[in-house]
Formats: C-alpha cells, sequence, structure tokens
C-alpha cells in the first residue's frame, strides 16, 4: 500500500470503532489517533507572507473561500502560538536565517506548507538568480508541496485538508521519525 | 536583521554622558503591519518616534539583473511579480516602452482593452488596500467587504486573461488574446455591484469615528516634502501634488477620457485614504465610459516573432495604483536589453516614512505606514 492509500485508508470523520449499546454507543480508540484527530482540526497558520502568494492567502482567509471552515481561521502573527507555517512566497538569501529561526520558534508539533513554485524550487523565473533559495526546503523541512504561480485558493485549501488527512494518519515527517513524541 | 544583543538596548536609565534613554526595536522583517518583508529599526524615546531606518533586501529576487538576459517579449512577465497588485498596469509599462523603441502602432481595440483592465486592477488594488489598512487599524469586517469586491475582479480577469493575480496579459504591439464574450455583461454587473455596496465602505471605514480619530492629523507630508521625497500616486496628491501620469503625460486613450485627478490638500492619513476611494468612483466612470466603446478590429498588431530594440535609450512611464512606475531601457541592438531600470513608486513613498513618523507617537506609526501602501517586492525587485 503506498502513502496515499494508507492516507485514504486510515482518513475517517472520527477515529476508532464505535460499538452499539442500549441507550448509546461506546468508541474504543488509541490515544495516540484521538490525538491525532484533535490536532489535525485545529490547526493555527502563521500569517508569513513574501510576496505575490501572500494574496492569494488572503483571498482564501477571505468571504468567498473562507478557510475557517476546515478550522484554520485563527491566524497568528507569532510563530510562538502557531502550528503551521505557509511560506507563502519567494525565499531569497537574506530572508533564508529568518524563516529558520521563525521555525524553531514554533513549538512542536510543527507543520509546514510550501505555497507556489518559489517555494517549492525558486520559481518559474527565479531559478537562475543569484539571491533567491532555490526552494524553501532547503532551509526548513516541508509536509506539503502546492505548485502554481501563484496557485489557485482551491490549491491551498486542498493543500490544508491534505495536511489534515496526512496527521490524522500519523503520516507526517514529526510523526513517522518520533511516533512517540510527535503524539504526546 | 540585527542579531547582536547589543542592539537592543533599553537604556531607561540616562546615559554615562547625560544623554537621554533610547530604545532601539525592530519591527520586521515577519510582522502582520508591514504588508510583506520590510524591516523597520525604530528608535523611541518612550513613546516618541525618533528615527525609523527602513531595511530593505528581504524579497530582493534580482529582477532588473534577471530581465537582462530575457528578450523583450519574455522580461514582460516577470514585471507581474514586482508589483503584484498592479500587475496589468506594470505590464502595460513594460510593453509601451518596447513599443516606443521599435515604433510599434497599438490597435484601438488593444488600447481600449488596456485601459479597461488597467482601471479593474487599480479597483481591485485599492479594495485590497482598504481591507488591510482597516485590519491594521483593528478592524477585520472591511477586510471581509472589499475582498467581496475584489474576487468579483479576479473572476473577470480570470475569464479573460487566465490567470487571477499575475495575468501578463499585455505583450509588445496590443494584448494577448481578445476579450472573453462574457466580458462585457460582467463588467456591467460588477460597476452595478460596486457602485450598490459602496455605501457600506462608507458606514464601515470612511464615517466611523475611530478610523477618522485615528488618522486625521497622523502623518502629515506637506506638499514640499511630498515633491522633494518624489512621492507619487495616492500618497503625492493626498499631499497636493498634481503627479497623476494619466494627467500629465497621457498614454493608451487616457487624453480621450474624461475623468478628475484626485487631489486633496490635508495631507495626512485621512486625506491619503480619500485620494484611494475617489479615485475608484473615477475607474468606475472611465469603465463606464469605454465598456460600450470597446471599437471591433485587431487586439494585438502583427510583429516580428523576434523583437529588436535599435540602438538607444527608451524611458516610459505608467500610473499604477502607487503612482509613477517607470521603465528604463538601454538597449544595444540585441534581441536582450544591455541595462533595465525600473523606478517603483513605493520606494520614493517608504523613504518619505522617516520625515512623517518622526516626533509622532508609536500606535500612530500603522496608520502612517497602511497609507504608504506599500508593496514590498516592489521596492526590493
Amino acid at each position: 500500500m503506498d502513502l496515499r492509500e494508507e492516507i485514504v485508508e486510515n482518513n475517517k470523520p472520527f477515529p476508532g470503532e464505535v460499538h452499539q449499546v442500549p441507550g448509546g454507543g461506546i468508541v474504543v480508540s488509541t490515544f495516540n489517533d484521538i490525538i491525532n484527530w484533535a490536532r489535525s482540526n485545529s490547526l493555527w497558520p502563521l500569517t508569513f507572507a513574501t510576496s505575490c502568494c501572500g494574496i492569494e492567502m488572503m483571498s482564501v482567509a477571505s468571504s468567498k473561500y473562507d478557510f475557517s471552515r476546515f478550522g484554520f481561521e485563527v491566524a497568528r502573527a507569532t510563530p510562538r502560538q502557531a502550528d503551521v507555517i505557509i511560506i507563502a512566497g519567494t525565499i531569497v538569501n537574506k530572508m533564508a536565517p529568518v524563516l529558520k529561526r521563525l521555525y524553531d520558534q514554533m513549538a512542536d508539533p510543527k507543520y509546514v506548507i510550501a505555497m507556489g513554485a518559489c517555494a517549492i524550487s525558486g520559481g518559474p523565473f527565479f531559478y537562475n538568480t543569484y539571491s533567491v533559495v532555490k526552494g524553501a526546503d532547503h532551509v526548513i523541512p516541508v509536509d506539503v508541496y502546492i505548485p502554481g504561480c501563484p496557485p489557485r485558493p482551491e490549491a491551498l485549501l486542498h493543500a490544508l485538508i491534505t495536511l489534515q488527512e496526512k496527521i490524522k494518519s500519523g503520516l507526517t515527517r514529526d510523526q513517522i521519525r518520533e511516533p512517540f513524541k510527535a503524539s504526546v | 536583521m540585527y542579531t547582536q544583543t547589543d542592539i537592543i538596548k533599553d537604556t531607561t536609565q540616562p546615559g554615562p554622558d547625560g544623554t537621554e534613554g533610547e530604545l532601539v526595536i525592530n519591527v520586521g522583517p515577519q510582522h502582520p503591519a508591514t504588508h510583506g518583508v520590510l524591516h523597520l529599526v525604530i528608535t523611541l524615546n518612550g513613546e516618541t518616534i525618533q528615527k525609523i531606518e527602513p531595511h530593505l533586501g528581504y524579497i530582493h529576487r534580482s529582477i532588473e539583473k534577471m530581465c537582462e538576459s530575457l528578450s523583450y517579449r519574455q522580461f514582460i512577465y516577470v514585471t507581474s511579480r514586482m508589483d503584484y497588485l498592479s500587475a496589468h498596469i506594470n505590464n502595460l509599462g513594460c510593453a509601451q516602452c518596447v513599443e516606443k523603441g521599435m515604433q510599434i502602432e497599438v490597435p484601438g481595440r488593444a488600447q481600449v482593452i488596456r485601459v479597461l483592465m488597467s482601471e479593474l486592477t487599480r479597483i481591485a488594488s485599492h479594495e485590497l488596500w482598504i481591507g488591510a489598512m482597516a485590519m491594521d487599524l483593528g478592524a477585520f469586517t472591511p477586510f471581509f467587504y472589499t475582498f467581496r469586491e475584489r474576487e468579483t475582479i479576479n473572476d473577470i480577469m480570470e475569464e479573460t486573461c487566465g490567470a487571477r493575480l499575475t495575468m501578463n496579459y499585455m505583450v509588445p504591439g496590443g494584448v494577448m488574446y481578445d476579450l472573453h464574450p462574457d466580458f462585457h455583461k460582467r463588467v456591467k454587473a460588477f460597476v452595478a455591484q460596486f457602485k450598490h455596496k459602496v455605501t457600506e465602505l462608507d458606514d464601515l471605514v470612511t464615517n466611523n469615528i475611530i478610523f477618522q480619530s485615528r488618522t486625521k492629523g497622523v502623518g502629515i507630508l506637506s506638499r514640499e516634502d511630498a515633491i522633494s521625497y518624489g512621492c507619487t500616486g495616492p500618497v503625492g496628491r493626498g499631499s497636493g501634488v498634481n503627479c497623476d501620469i494619466r494627467k500629465l503625460y497621457p498614454y493608451a486613450v487616457y487624453d480621450t477620457l474624461s475623468f478628475d485627478e484626485v487631489v486633496e490638500t490635508a495631507g495626512d492619513s485621512f486625506a491619503r485614504y480619500m485620494v484611494r476611494v475617489k479615485e475608484m468612483y473615477q475607474s468606475i466612470s472611465i469603465i463606464e465610459q469605454l465598456i460600450d466603446n470597446i471599437p471591433e478590429g485587431e487586439f494585438q498588431a502583427k510583429t516580428k516573432a523576434v523583437l529588436k530594440l535599435p540602438k538607444g535609450e527608451f524611458y516610459t512611464r505608467v500610473e499604477t495604483a502607487r503612482g509613477e512606475f517607470g521603465v528604463y531601457i538601454v538597449s544595444e541592438g540585441a534581441t536582450t536589453p544591455y541595462r533595465i531600470k525600473f523606478r517603483s513608486p513605493g520606494f520614493s513613498n517608504l523613504s518619505a516614512l522617516h520625515h512623517m513618523a518622526k516626533g509622532s507617537k508609536i500606535g500612530d506609526l500603522m496608520a502612517t505606514m497602511g497609507t504608504l501602501d506599500l508593496v514590498i517586492p516592489d521596492i526590493d525587485r
């Protein structure tokens, strides 16, 4: 079973088995699954926008697309209160240490979404310049990548939902590496 | 960035030489009110700002250098990523500079489409700015109202240009595609929607007593200072400078249109806000004049596949949502430019920030900086 199938298989509305008994039901689940389920539904993004993709991130937050439907509305300006950092825009050499520092300041568990071509690989144009970092994953580890220049708001929503599915399945980078630490 | 600990020195005690205590703080590069990655080093005396030192380069993507290795058709696409809120108008400035060098005659239909798209872009940019500015001052609701109108414009753009934000629609000789069949209908619907809903904005923001008291008399820039700092766009016009390129050096079909140059004389943050609001009305009036009078014909002039500018220097300017945007091309007669220089409005407007905010309280800085409407990739390039 590949990773994608595993994610779809594990992605239930609520983790665990429901046993019907008279007057209600009993859910049998694991502690890990419950914590992952709870975490995946209250991700607080950091408002980190360097360039054009930040405007599409604002569109996702606004009335038409509204990412609060999926539990992302509490956008935080400080990394100490945020769970997920959406790298919206180009990272240049001068900004790279700042991005690393922001990531280090975030509390565990933390997740990273690379939004747009610049954050993936240095961009459709800027791959050949002296000042641009050729992909944010040279600086910090990335969980979900979104292609596009800039990606549509639907693409960002899809990435956010994909991140939720990964967390529920216990398949993010941290959870695979240190399953016990990441869940407790 | 200042990583040394000695820069954050809280000298609330008087110094050994008897000077008053100073506090140096960093705002940015990760800060919600800088609208990007601007870094300000602010020297405070108590709550009063003594000095503001902007630090640039956190989004320097070396666009000017990169343009030297791109052909005259290709380099226009990169300029969409500079001032991404005025992407159409940036593209237009570059396309016009190439046309000036090649002496390409642009068809009338393309000229009208260019102006229509520019004005729609201007409205979208000002809408976003009002939402973001109100958010800086602590009001979250206007953001949702202004984005509703902005999304309508984005949909119109997407139908015709194929992209919501970085459209790359202007090419040397005209526009890339013809208008979408629904364009006329959608723009008419947008104009009606804008006129119907714009009173909500007045109720929420313009006539809001909290908004007024936080912006009136804050961040005053006199007419003389605006001229000497080179402030253009709503910042210059808020201080009473007649600097609208559409009036001073008309391009496309602006000389055949009747619209007013919005000028306020107060020079404070509220004047700059009012310039932008009134400019949206003017843009709507321009769109109404043109939408029923789009001439038939070609949307693009016949041009050679490979463009070569003659040896020489060429300069054109356009009025973006932020002010005067200039394109300066030095050509050696090759297929790529020898040197390109962009004159971005944000850089000059930012240079006046220290002058405007000096002596005011730090709480007023957000109102002052917000009304400059800074787009950092436009400044850093």
